[in-house]
């Protein structure tokens, strides 16, 4: 075994192989760059090299200074996590050289999964099941439908020049495969002056299932099931899952099967994942090989109590597998969700800044419950531009889906985090949804569910009545200690109404509040309700005290975990995907507010506001230029990314006051329209 | 008997109802409440005594004689905030547009009395047109009485100005003498002449919110110590900053049991400060992660943003923050930051409220526009109050404090009790770059001598340990410790006694 490894990455994934080295006793060293020299894997480690500047390009990516880093620090292994060199071939080789040892597969398996076409003919050859199709030109109308019925309906026939949609069409049946024929012929002919056109299988709401192999060099390859990843944003997963909801264990062991093949196939010795695109009618088809760990890994450790980062060491140093294929089983359920410094509520746009809180939830397994929180983050800390945005891996596993469900909605409302924006509401929303709870998946729930993008919900039914009552114990707390403070008039004992309407936003609920069955019982109370004790009683039991960030409790027995921060007058509340503002009145005060007129926002809808903080790259407009709605205004950098800022509607420029090389905060103005 | 006694409840009623249905209904139109709902706001639950309900004035001109409301456009009395004492007058729009007569003013005065004499707060609830007219002089007579009486209560008892509506002319003087004025946005403006007078006088054209709004005085004049929303949200503000207020200046701080462990560690303050010395941080982020709970009570928060004044709780006792803001201005000190601060180290010092003082301060602004406006002045008021000070000062130094400006923010020197700095800090006269321009001047033409003499100096002088190594620094703490050893600080010096020399009074550079 290994003295001492090299962790040739940053963030969550570092600190969590540095946890798994350090159990097995091996020693780390962590690799940063400037903009991590404070950075969480970096305190983790034993030790630490610094690899240059902030830009990946000439740190994390730059071969020559994480071998030299290797060879400062005497380690004789490196764990490349995800992303950065992690399926670089020429990374494998160049440690091979310097008699190094790669944590991961060969070259040659990297090489070979590496291509997407060589893939996926090593895929066939290995007789996995591909995407059905003719690559081959098609004569006419008859040899296409002949093809269509051999593949099985629908197809869908593409123009061999094709992109964009054009030239495509889907086909039902064989009539729609003559008329679809000609017209995509003549589509592409027109388009792309090329009127070659070929037919595939069409999977009509595909999702997306992989499976997780792992090998060694002694010739052995076993699968450990498979992960579900269906909810994706614009091709980024967003929730993963294990087992996938769709398959059944005859389905799995034929996906296993097939993924162990591929894997022999190519020689395959460490872990590797085997993606696969499936059909609600558990068709599936083999899409490619990540020849790394992936970053859903957590939830196969999970359900198999297999350590993957374990595994990867142990084969990584010429260990035999300890576990064979009858070794494995799949227990309980296992989701995660990832967190990402992005405003979910602007395009999910990055979100960079001091993390001024950040208290995950409580790690650890209670009733049959785990929750598992991979994390390269910590309260004080940066989040920089300069890397992915994902901040943590929140992962919770039950017996049953439906328990890890209820299990990671509860941990997500726990989830504090001040300073920067974060999907944290996204994810607590998409834990509601009922399309996914009843498991419908397919790659294009978030698009579907979410046309027009993300909105923040309102409060309404359950959640409404929780964030309502949880509001009312929490001004209950705070009330009885101002009704502590010292040089009260004496003989004149404070008068408490029991009686409150809570405001969230311009919604009124009337509820009574009182101490009671120990612990604070609110009576919800219709309108007309006059009180006291004519409502519904809930009971809410919490030992939460006046500036904690969560409140955690009980509502009639089942746990709830509520956000609390205060603002002027109120709190703002988080609950189930839902930040509400509450006010907690008495009935004057209710009266009175309700005489208060309501104030509308400035408009801001002539200005151009910088949407995330980022550089100016560049100003494409002038003072007194007429611009067109869709024109671009401005280019902003940020998390690496150009963010080209379009004009919303046709205007004249006014004023300009950002200019190129400005490093602007989020909502700056950068320019304003007359 | 009972006759007798159904009356004095028919007379209660009629003079609750103040201007009548009409004007009450056309208040509620303009988003105000009445006198007496805004006072039923701020007090408990029925805990108000009103007092000269039955107030009429005794004006015989103008036709005046005719027209006479039970309480003469003001409602006066005492109630408890929270179970403490607070004397309370409220301006009633719908009475004579709340203006002011003899009588009226006998109310306020009669209420001001009794707070000086009760040694409890008061609060004025403006929402009137100034003075009566039609009474001349009597009413200006008033004025003047309710005026020396603010200046007698100063210093003696809080007091707080809340202004609700219309406040011109003579009845802005009175808010302005008191300690601290409230405004509520859109619905309240304070001025000494009107629009119509400005046109007149100056051809010039604005309107009364521009002339006076809230925006105005909260971040441009500095009348307002903070503006709100609406009514509701205003009272309810005053209630929480009654809770910070000590109830005169020998009651000492309230108290309330803390929920917030005085030896909590803030392991997120020790990477507050940057690694790059040009780089802000949010000093509200050290105040809100010091304080209980994280509740702070900011005063003047729009105006002179490089500095940030407010109140919190140690250990349940109410204490007076000060601190430089280096996301504004780099958290110089100018005219405005001084006046600002200085304010409040006097109304903190008058009350016995102790001063936890927090410094990054790059030193005084310079420039024509300050030395010309007077910042030598009002530099030195910030440097008065706090030389003055005799309650606690405990000051924490996170970052810069460079040249007199050093001096001023409670240092040692000028009486600062416990005096703590990060390891970050940097105290010199100045900082690197200037300092060594002006030291090694002949050497000014070498790039890389200059470099090297930069580095020397950040060395030897941008630590804390040179002020530390001669006592100006008690300690060098560490920023996750920063809540325990104010905290401990504090208490040690519970018991704090200065005397100062007999004199009638200072004379600050006003």
């Amino acid at each position: 075994m290994f003295k001492r490894i090299l962790i040739a990455n940053r963030g969550e994934i570092a600190c969590r192989i540095i946890k798994t080295a350090r159990r097995l006793g091996i020693e780390t060293v962590a690799v940063y760059s400037d903009a991590d020299k404070d950075a969480l894997h970096v305190e983790m480690a034993d030790t630490a090299v610094p690899i240059g500047p902030p830009p990946a390009a000439e740190s994390y990516l730059d071969i020559d200074r994480i071998v030299a880093a290797c060879r400062a620090s005497g380690a004789e292994a490196v764990h490349p996590g995800y992303g950065f060199l992690s399926e670089r071939e020429a990374f494998a080789l160049a440690l091979a050289k310097a008699g190094i040892v790669f944590i991961g597969p060969n070259p040659q398996a990297i090489a070979a999964m590496g291509d997407k076409i060589e893939s996926k003919k090593a895929a066939a050859a290995a007789k996995v099941s591909t995407v059905p199709g003719h690559l081959g030109v098609i004569e006419d109308e008859r040899e296409a439908v002949r093809i269509a019925d051999e593949i099985g309906y629908p197809v869908m026939i593409k123009a061999s020049a094709g992109g964009g949609g054009k030239g495509m069409r889907i086909a039902r049946s064989a009539p729609e495969v003559t008329e679809g024929f000609a017209r995509a012929r003549s589509e592409a002919k027109s388009s792309f002056g090329d009127e070659r056109v070929f037919i595939e299988k069409f999977i009509v709401d595909p999702r997306h299932i992989e499976i997780q192999v792992l090998g060694d060099k002694h010739g052995n390859v076993i699968h450990l099931g498979e992960r579900e990843c269906s909810i994706q944003r614009r091709n980024q997963k967003v929730i993963e899952e294990s087992p996938s909801p769709l398959l059944d264990a005859a389905t799995r062991e034929q996906m296993g099967a097939q993924a162990v093949a591929l894997a022999k196939a190519v020689g395959y010795d460490s872990a590797g994942t085997v993606e696969f695109v499936a059909g609600q009618d558990k068709s599936f088809y083999f899409l490619e090989m990540n020849t790394r760990l992936q970053v859903e890994h957590p939830v196969t450790e999970l359900v198999t109590g297999i350590d993957l980062v374990e595994q990867m060491i142990r084969v990584a140093a010429g260990e035999r597998l300890s576990v064979a294929q009858s070794d494995v089983k799949l227990a309980g359920s296992a989701i995660e969700s990832r967190i990402y410094a992005e405003d979910p509520y602007r395009n999910f746009l990055p979100s960079t800044g001091r993390l001024v809180k950040y208290r995950p939830p409580a790690e650890g397994i209670a009733d049959g419950v785990t929750v598992r929180i991979d994390t390269g983050v910590f309260e004080g800390g940066e989040i920089s531009l300069y890397y992915d945005p994902m901040i943590a891996k929140l992962v919770t596993h039950a017996p049953t889906r439906e328990a890890a469900i209820s299990a990671q909605a509860r941990a997500l409302d726990a989830f504090y985090i001040d300073g920067i924006r974060h999907n944290i509401p996204f994810l607590a929303a998409l834990m509601q949804h009922p399309r996914w709870q009843a498991a419908k998946l397919s790659t294009g729930f978030i698009a579907e569910e979410f046309p027009d993008g993300f909105s923040p919900p309102a409060p309404a039914g359950a959640t409404a009545q929780a964030i309502a009552a949880v509001a009312a114990a929490v001004d209950h707390v705070i009330g009885e200690r101002r009704r502590r403070i010292s040089g009260q008039m004496a003989g004149r004992p404070v008068v408490r109404e029991r009686l409150r309407s809570v405001w969230l936003d311009r919604a009124e609920i009337r509820l009574e509040v009182a101490r009671e069955h120990g612990g604070i019982g609110v009576r919800l109370l219709g309108e007309t309700d006059e009180g006291p004790g004519s409502g519904p009683l809930i009971v809410l039991s919490s030992s939460w005290k006046p500036g904690e960030p969560v409140w955690h409790g009980t509502i009639d027995g089942a746990p709830v975990a509520v956000q609390v921060r205060p603002i002027l007058n109120g709190f703002r509340l988080f609950h189930r995907g839902v930040e509400a503002k509450a006010f907690v009145y008495t009935e004057s005060e209710s009266a009175a507010a309700r005489l208060m007129p309501s104030k509308v926002a400035a408009d801001a809808s002539k200005k151009l506001l910088c949407p995330m903080p980022g550089l100016v790259v560049s100003i494409a407009v002038a003072v007194g230029q007429e611009v067109k709605a869709g024109e671009t205004l401005a280019v902003v950098e940020a998390m690496k990314m150009e963010n080209v800022l379009r004009a919303e509607r046709d205007g004249v420029v006014k004023a300009i006051f950002a200019n190129k090389g400005d490093s602007l905060a989020v909502d700056a103005v950068i320019l304003e329209f007359e | 008997m009972k006759d007798i006694l159904d009356k004095l409840e028919e007379r209660r009623i009629s003079a609750r109802l103040g201007g009548g249905e009409h004007r009450i209904e056309a208040q509620h139109k303009r988003g105000k409440l009445t006198a007496r709902e805004r006072i039923e706001l701020l007090m408990d639950r029925g805990s108000f005594e009103e007092l000269d309900m039955f107030v009429e004035h005794r004006s015989t001109d103008f036709g005046m004689e005719k027209s006479h409301i039970a309480g003469d456009g003001v409602v006066t009395g005492f109630g408890t905030v929270n179970g403490r004492t607070v004397f309370v007058f409220s301006k009633d729009f719908t009475v004579f547009g709340g203006s002011l007569s003899e009588t009226h003013a006998q109310k306020i005065i009669k209420i001001q009395d009794m707070a000086m004499r009760a040694r409890a707060p008061i609060i004025g609830l403006f929402d009137a047109g100034g003075a009566r007219i039609q009474e001349g002089v009597a009413a200006l007579g008033g004025y003047g009485e309710v005026f020396k009486r603010n200046v007698i209560a100063s210093g003696v008892i809080p007091q707080i100005s809340v202004i609700m509506g219309p406040c011109a002319g003579g009845d802005v003087y009175s808010p302005a003498m008191t300690d601290f004025i409230f405004m509520v946005r859109d619905t309240s403006y304070m001025f000494v002449t009107g629009p119509d007078v400005v046109k007149t006088v100056t051809n010039e054209v604005v309107t009364a919110e521009e002339l006076g709004g809230a925006s105005v005085h909260a971040t441009k004049s500095s009348i307002a110590d903070g503006a709100y929303d609406n009514d509701v949200e205003t009272l309810l503000q005053m209630r929480r900053l009654i809770d910070f207020l000590p109830a005169n200046s020998t009651s000492g701080v309230p108290e309330w049991p803390s929920f917030d462990d005085v030896e909590r560690i803030e392991p997120s303050l020790d990477s507050l400060v940057p690694d790059n010395p040009n780089k802000p941080y949010d000093i509200k982020e050290l105040i809100l992660k010091v304080v209980d709970e994280g509740d702070f009570f900011e005063l003047s928060e729009a105006f002179a943003r490089n500095i940030v004044i407010g109140f919190g709780r140690i250990a349940g006792r109410t204490v007076g923050l000060v601190a430089n803001q280096p996301m504004v201005l780099a958290g110089v000190l100018d005219s405005d930051a001084s006046r600002k601060a200085a304010r409040f180290v006097r109304f903190c010092d008058a009350f016995n409220i102790p001063i936890v003082t927090f410094v990054d301060v790059p030193g005084f602004l310079p420039g024509t526009a300050q030395e010309y406006g007077g910042l030598i002045k009002h530099g030195a008021k910030l440097l008065f109050a706090y030389s003055q000070a005799t309650v606690p000062l405990v000051t924490v130094i996170t970052r810069k404090a460079f040249g007199g400006a050093y001096d001023v923010m409670a240092s040692k020197h000028i009486g600062g009790d416990v005096n703590y700095a990060w390891p970050t800090a940097q105290i010199a006269v100045m900082g690197a770059k200037g300092a060594v321009e002006i030291i090694f001047r002949a050497d000014l033409g070498d790039p890389e001598k200059i470099a090297a003499r930069t580095k020397e100096y950040e060395e030897r002088f941008l630590s804390p340990f040179i002020a530390a190594e001669r006592g100006y620094i008690d300690d060098v703490i560490m920023p996750h410790a920063t809540r325990p050893r104010i905290a401990r600080a504090l208490a040690m010096l519970r018991g704090k006694t200065v005397e100062l020399p007999g004199r009638k009074h200072d004379n600050l550079p006003v």
